[in-house]
């Protein structure tokens, strides 16, 4: 089977890169897009869907056996939604302001297709250790992604970053990135970037085959 | 007839176990989530609170919660959706009340709180307790200076007979503010800032007139404050 060749760590590692939810499968994008416009704001976001990653996907894991495969989707959901549920009121627990800041997006985290998609896919497939490592992995993957596209958005729609100025006052802030379609100009950006790379990565991986055979 | 090849059929005692298994799982989880973290939830919500009055009325050593019972003022211990205080200073002197206002923003409904004052007659203190303005336009009316300035002496003196205000609450075109119940707008933010105006007025058209009525005869209540 080919899950056997996988190693733990490449089933930890896929998220952060090659199956990064954001910039390649381009999964979750409501989040990514509408809470992306602070970089604290961003790093919320994704520790708290990191959070729920990882708690439905260990319980989607251990109960795998127990749910048969018509009452699927609507087992999964409710695991999702509890989870979420749980993580709204640890956050007010924790901070009412960033609770205020996060506002509607945090129960929007059941609809999240990242975290379906990965009980689905992979946890309702292998065992609890890989589900945990493939859902630390994509949880990280998605953080880094929207801290990626929320330090863009801050520092050019705010002139700062995690809420400390680091450009001039003179500097003319561009309202235009902290608003919804400034998400779409970050992402773009970061698309971008993200794909020349791999495209690089390819070129020179066929290359050094060629000089291999 | 090429018939597909049936599945093995799944037991409807399996399914029905899953989902009740898994819904007793998750009401287990909420539940035990929800106790853990009440009491501090509770005490974050009293704090900010407690802040966002301090904040708009810096004298305020003590709040007494008050709600309008038919046209009156009365002291309450229930916890309301839009609370009302009085607010006493170190001598347990009345310096003025606070109280908290809801109204349609752009996006969504703003909840704020503000302070009146006795001696001046005024909105003397305003604060945006929730509110989810457009980032950037909307959401200046929590920062834009001039906008805050409104509301060092916002007047609301009530007519003659001391039922209804004067001057209703009035949102002008940014610069064009010429008397101190207007509130100047924020260009770029109209909606936003005639929706505060809009909601001030409401609020304070009801609660002023019980507040200036009442407010002197309720005692500060030495233990149920903040």
């Amino acid at each position: 089977m080919a899950s056997k060749e996988v190693t733990p760590t490449d089933e930890f590692v896929k998220g952060l890169w090659r199956d990064n939810p954001v910039f390649v499968q381009v999964l979750g994008m409501c989040p990514a897009l509408a809470v992306s416009n602070t970089a604290m704001n961003a790093l919320a976001m994704g520790l708290a869907t990191t959070f729920v990653l990882l708690m439905s996907g260990l319980s989607v894991s251990l109960l795998r056996s127990f749910i048969p495969r018509e009452a699927r989707i609507v087992t999964f959901i409710c695991i999702i939604a509890t989870f979420v549920t749980s993580v709204d009121y640890l956050i007010q627990a924790i901070s009412l302001e960033l609770h205020r800041a996060l506002g509607a997006f945090i129960a929007l985290i059941v609809v999240n297709c990242l975290i379906l998609g990965r009980a689905e896919a992979f946890a309702s497939k292998n065992r609890p250790g890989r589900a945990l490592l493939d859902g630390f992995g994509m949880g990280i993957g998605f953080t880094l992604a929207l801290l990626f596209i929320g330090v863009v958005r801050e520092i050019l729609g705010s002139g700062s970053i995690f809420g400390f100025a680091i450009l001039p006052d003179n500097f003319q802030t561009w309202t235009v990135m902290v608003l919804p379609s400034g998400g779409f100009f970050a992402m773009a950006l970061w698309l971008l970037i993200v794909n020349r790379l791999k495209q690089r990565g390819a070129e020179a991986e066929k290359q050094a085959k060629g000089v291999a055979s | 007839m090429n018939a597909p090849a049936l599945q093995p059929q799944t037991s409807a005692w399996s399914i029905y176990r899953a989902m009740v298994g898994i819904g007793a799982f998750c009401a287990l989880v909420i539940v035990v989530v929800f106790q853990t973290t009440a009491a501090r939830i509770r005490e974050n919500q009293e704090r900010y609170l407690a802040a966002a009055i301090s904040d708009v009325l810096p004298a305020t050593r003590r709040t007494t919660a008050v709600a309008a019972e038919d046209g009156k003022l009365v002291t309450t211990g229930e916890s309301l959706a839009l609370p009302v205080f009085l607010s006493y200073d170190d001598q347990n002197q009345l310096v003025g009340a606070v109280v908290t206002a809801e109204g349609m923003g752009y996006q969504d409904n703003i909840r704020v709180l503000y302070s009146y004052s006795f001696e001046q007659n005024a909105i003397v203190g305003f604060k945006i307790l929730d509110s989810k303005e457009t980032p950037g336009l909307g959401d200046r009316a929590e920062k834009e200076p001039h906008f805050i300035a409104n509301f060092e002496a916002l007047d609301v003196s009530l007519n003659d007979r001391g039922d209804a205000l004067e001057n209703p609450i009035v949102t002008v075109k940014q610069g064009e503010k010429t008397d101190p119940w207007q509130i100047d707008g924020i260009t770029g933010a109209t909606i936003t800032s005639v929706a505060i105006g809009n909601l001030l007025n409401d609020s304070a058209k009801v609660w002023i007139p019980i507040l200036e009525k009442d407010a002197a005869a309720i005692q500060a209540d030495a233990g149920g404050g903040q």
